[in-house]
């Protein structure tokens, strides 16, 4: 087994592009080290991107903020700017295992995971985040939605790696929430979870608005009829019934070890409707 | 020396006392040595192979391309351990479930095992092992195994304890019974009867060490091992024989112990590594992981239990009843009959009647975890007592105040109670602020009372005296919970020491006299015991020094405070010789002075518990939170207050996590879904409030200072005691463990659906 750190992405891109033996991306390491601890696969490269230039950092730009493929999700909660403008983005990316784990994993690294329960990704999809993709044959954006293809699997080619994620700068009365049902309290993987994101106008109707459910689907879900049910609505209480049922019925889940169909099914609408409440208030609706 | 074990009240100095733990500085600094921290000169590394599939013949194990292969030093299979049981059925099973001979039983089941230079080679070497199965029919769920469509685990069982003797096997090993009275005439006279059946998921004890060991076995037929365990000399033993080696040429060394909880009173790996050693003529070391601790330890039981108990409208029981089946994996075992005797123990019952079904399964061969078999069976029983009051119109705790066992009841089980804490529990519940504080929406309070035996058994302890006057205690049974500290204390007070005089340690089997293992909550019980009598021996030589130093005879010296005293008029001016003078003269008065004891613990009290629990249940997810809870327990005697405490908080952490979450999933090919601690969930630090608690001190008449057995009962109650809560807090009885959130959900809306 190889371990290699290299100083530049055109380099990390290089070598991920060798046609011979698997390689693997390291940067937190969180999913990558136990699932090698664990016996379930033996990398012949294991790329580092920690000492690239750059992935560790989070910038603010003229159209938002590009969080760095290497930036653990602990730093995105110290980050006073970003909380402000993503607290949903924020609080899903500080869910995910625990806080010793938060030092070390990233929401990129969550992303390409490609597991159906992430905590990051319905947030970042309710977002409208985008990621930086970096390739052969050069850069390209695309919505983060577009990266998980399947449980286990993502549309990147080989050769590809994530350079960045991109948030929006956010417009007055923006708010975003995130939550998700663990039968505990912390160290656990969600059963079901919703992502919603809401921009309203001066007097508190609701003017766009994205939701997102994970662990619902073998990909997460961005569900756009609840989004259309929340269009033009103050929240009240029949928009947010007619939302969790909206969300309860765009659920294809599974019966698994974590929950089953009915519990999914309730529960994504439940969480849907709690996390709209909040993102609501977040954006000054009343 | 004959030992008076007989309890008379007297004043302590040490005991009771809180001072920090021998072990305490090693264990958060990680000085200690735990089971995979002992290392030899070429050691090698062990890997056992273990069965994918949940039933299954084994046809041929080709194992010549791993012997090939660069860095392996052996590969052994169930040949390698040949049958040297002798028609001892159940060492025969330890032996099969050590390594598969004919059939694998259950996914995890081991069926080889290699010894390479390192981990790398190991795992490679296990690919390269060709094992030839014949998949068979398995079942995993207890009510299924009965069924006569059930495919049958072992066709050599015909039930046992049914008269005729069954013409044909089956999956149920074995048929108990326990009770007095007739049933159907105290049913005839209940003004109300509440009938229920249960169901609880198979747990796990969920230690955080996973089993580890070094074995070095030498041509000379001699070996070593160090391992983790609950029971060295009992480990010895079932190596030893499982080996074909004497005990006596078998060294083993505990290590500090991650947890056990009843885990580590069985053999797993230890024959394999000694087996592996054996055959490479070197060290290994082998260390489970935490997958292979899931798989193939031995987790309790999963239950099916049925609950029938009637009373009249002034709150009398008239009779109780209960069926219990209990899976025991694929090897017969007693898990139904031990349910089946605590069941209503808590009780004074003129009609009661319990029956129990040992269950063959493809599961992992059960294990003892913390009072076995108990919680389940009150989890079953707690909750009709409660429902039946409520049915009465009789508050919970009134209703199993005018029915508990007192001292001269006759058990449910047989024996009759001497001087007993079930009573007193419930009074002191009754009183207790918890159960008057106020609940807000969407929370309840359950309450529930516990049963365990106690056990006691042989007991071997040493104590010498060095020179300088310090006492070093050598104790045979695994501290698991403070017992060094506790004994440490013990050896003081009866000495008239310091409690910093003395350093307690647990020696190997070559050191001392053989121990039975620290289980049924016997390590401080027993070895206590053993530690007072090894000091009144130690007292009787220090008097006899003393009357040598004094020249006056033994008869005239008396032991107080940790000093000689010479009695009567004509030694009055004689003053005191402390126990270090009397150890710096020992090298011209005869040479060291020690105290040795040996003896069986006989008449461990039985103890009994209360909890009371309050729970907030969130309706719209069946997600329910612990705010408050509170043990009560008899201790007898309380050594170590502290490690009394930790003992009742951690056994109700352990039942607060069985009761909401955790539970062994199997798929529908039968191999289990969750074994690791992601998706098997224990409860975190966040989950659990600080767990309160109440010592009573209702002494044993059977130990000198009136100690029971403290560490197993503190389970017992949970599960009912947060089931009631539960009902409290959402209206709904749940009959199935886990109460996970898909559960409860459910049964919040079906109630809602009408």
């Amino acid at each position: 087994m190889r371990y290699i750190r290299p100083q530049s992405i055109e380099d990390a891109v290089g070598l991920l592009a060798e046609p011979d033996g698997t390689a693997a991306i390291l940067a937190g390491g969180s999913d990558l080290l136990v699932r090698m601890k664990g016996g379930f696969i033996e990398p012949d490269l294991i790329i580092d991107i920690k000492a690239i230039h750059g992935l560790g950092e989070i910038r603010e730009t003229a159209e938002g903020f590009s969080i760095g493929s290497a930036v653990p999700c602990a730093v995105l909660g110290e980050n006073a700017a970003l909380k402000k403008a993503w607290p949903g983005v924020v609080e899903a990316a500080r869910l995910i295992g625990s806080k010793q784990v938060q030092g070390r994993c990233t929401i990129v690294g969550n992303l390409c995971n490609a597991s159906p329960a992430a905590d990051s990704v319905p947030a970042m999809v309710a977002a409208g985040a985008k990621a930086v993709v970096v390739g052969p044959s050069g850069r390209r954006t695309v919505p983060v939605e577009a990266v998980p293809a399947g449980p286990g699997k993502t549309s990147l080619a080989k050769g590809e790696i994530i350079e960045a994620i991109l948030l929006d700068k956010r417009p007055p009365h923006a708010g975003d929430a995130y939550l998700r049902f663990i039968p505990r309290t912390e160290m656990d993987i969600a059963v079901v979870s919703a992502g919603v994101n809401l921009t309203l106008d001066e007097k508190g109707t609701v003017k766009t608005a994205r939701v997102a459910l994970g662990a619902a689907a073998p990909t997460v879900l961005l569900v756009e009829e609840a989004a259309e049910v929340l269009v033009g609505s103050k929240l009240d209480e029949a928009a947010l019934e007619r939302l969790a049922k909206v969300c309860s019925g765009a659920c294809r889940p599974i019966d698994d070890k974590r929950g089953t169909v009915e519990f999914r099914r309730k529960v994504a609408g439940v969480l849907a409707r709690r996390a709209a409440t909040t993102a609501y208030k977040r954006a000054g609706g009343k | 020396m004959n030992f008076d074990p007989r309890y008379s009240a007297r004043s302590f100095n040490s005991v009771g006392t809180r001072p920090i733990r021998p072990d305490g500085v090693d264990k958060v600094t990680g000085r200690a040595r735990y089971g995979a921290d002992f290392n030899m000169a070429g050691q090698l590394v062990g890997r056992i192979l273990r069965s994918p599939h949940a039933h299954a013949r084994i046809r041929k194990i080709d194992t010549s391309k791993a012997q090939m292969l660069a860095g392996v030093k052996a590969v052994i299979t169930a040949a390698d351990l040949p049958d040297l049981t002798d028609g001892d059925a159940a060492m025969y099973d330890i032996l099969d479930n050590c390594m598969a001979r004919k059939k694998a039983l259950y996914d995890g089941h081991a069926v080889a095992a290699v010894a390479a230079v390192d981990a790398r080679t190991a795992r490679q070497a296990l690919k390269l092992i060709e094992v030839d199965y014949e998949v068979l029919p398995h079942v995993t769920d207890v009510d299924e195994a009965m069924k006569h469509s059930a495919p049958v685990l072992n066709d050599s069982i015909f039930t046992e304890g049914v008269e005729p003797r069954p013409a044909k096997p089956s999956n149920i090993s074995k048929r108990s019974q326990f009770g007095h009275g007739d049933t159907e005439e105290g049913f005839r006279h209940a003004d109300k009867i509440v009938e229920r059946s249960f169901r609880t998921e198979q747990t796990h004890q969920g230690y955080i060490e996973p089993h580890a060991c070094v074995a070095s076995v030498s041509s000379d037929g001699t070996a070593d091992l160090w391992v983790c365990t609950q029971g060295h000399f009992v480990y010895r033993q079932h190596c030893a024989q499982l080996l074909g080696m004497e005990a006596s040429k078998l060294r083993v060394t505990s290590s500090e112990i991650g947890g056990g909880f009843g885990g580590k009173t069985h053999v797993w790996a230890e024959p394999v590594a000694l087996a592996l050693s054996r055959k490479a003529g070197r060290p290994v070391k082998l260390v489970m992981t935490r997958d292979e601790v899931f798989r193939a330890s031995g987790p309790t039981s999963a239950t099916s239990i049925d609950v029938r108990i009637g009373a009249r409208k002034d709150g009398t029981i008239t009779a109780a009843e209960a069926t219990l089946r209990y899976s025991c994996g694929p090897f017969a075992g007693t898990w139904a009959e031990v349910g089946a005797m605590t069941a209503f123990a808590c009780y004074r019952l003129e009609n009661v009647k319990t029956i129990g079904h040992e269950v063959l399964v493809n599961r992992p061969k059960t294990a003892a975890y913390r009072a076995p078999s108990a919680p389940m069976a009150a989890f079953a029983v707690e909750s009709v007592i409660d429902e039946l009051a409520k049915e009465i119109g009789m508050d919970p705790v009134d209703f199993r105040i005018r029915n508990a066992a007192q001292e001269g009841t006759r058990s449910s089980y047989g024996p009759v109670y001497g001087p007993i804490g079930i009573g007193p529990t419930l009074e002191a519940v009754k009183n207790h602020p918890h159960m008057k504080a106020p609940l807000s929406r969407n929370q309840g309070r359950g309450m529930a009372c516990g049963f365990w035996f106690n056990f006691g058994g042989q007991t071997c302890t040493d104590l010498n005296i060095g020179a300088d006057g310090s006492v070093s205690l050598a104790v045979g049974t695994i501290d698991v919970g403070g017992s060094r500290a506790s004994l440490s204390l013990i050896a003081a007070e009866e000495l008239g020491i310091a409690y910093e005089q003395v350093k307690a340690v647990v020696a190997d089997t070559s050191s001392l006299g053989y121990n039975d293992m620290t289980d049924g909550s016997r390590g401080t019980f027993s070895t206590s015991m053993a530690t007072i009598s090894a000091a009144r021996n130690a007292i009787k030589t220090l008097r006899e020094r003393a009357a040598q130093m004094w020249d006056i005879s033994a008869d005239d010296v008396a032991w107080e405070k940790g000093h000689a005293v010479a009695k009567g008029g004509k030694h009055g001016n004689l003053g005191k010789l402390s126990l270090k003078e009397i150890a710096a003269a020992s090298g011209t008065t005869g040479g060291p002075i020690a105290g040795h004891s040996e003896l069986v613990a006989d008449g461990a009290g039985v103890s009994f518990a209360t909890h009371i629990c309050d729970i907030e249940v969130d309706p719209e997810t069946g997600a329910t939170r612990v705010l408050r809870y509170t043990v009560v327990q008899d201790a007898g005697k309380a050594v170590h207050p502290t490690y009394v405490e930790g003992q009742y908080q951690g056994g109700a952490a352990q039942g607060i996590g069985w009761a909401l979450n955790e539970e062994y999933i199997y798929g529908k090919d039968g191999r289990l879904q969750n074994p690791g601690f992601l998706d098997y969930r224990i409860p975190v630090c966040s989950d659990l409030p600080m767990i309160d608690t109440q010592i009573l001190e209702i002494p044993n008449p059977n130990h000198p200072y009136g100690v029971r057995g403290v560490g197993e009962t503190s389970i017992v109650p949970p599960l009912a005691a947060i089931a009631n809560a539960l009902s409290n807090a959402a209206g709904v009885r749940m009959t199935h463990i886990p109460m996970s959130p898909p559960r409860v959900l459910a049964a919040i809306e079906a109630k809602q659906a009408g």
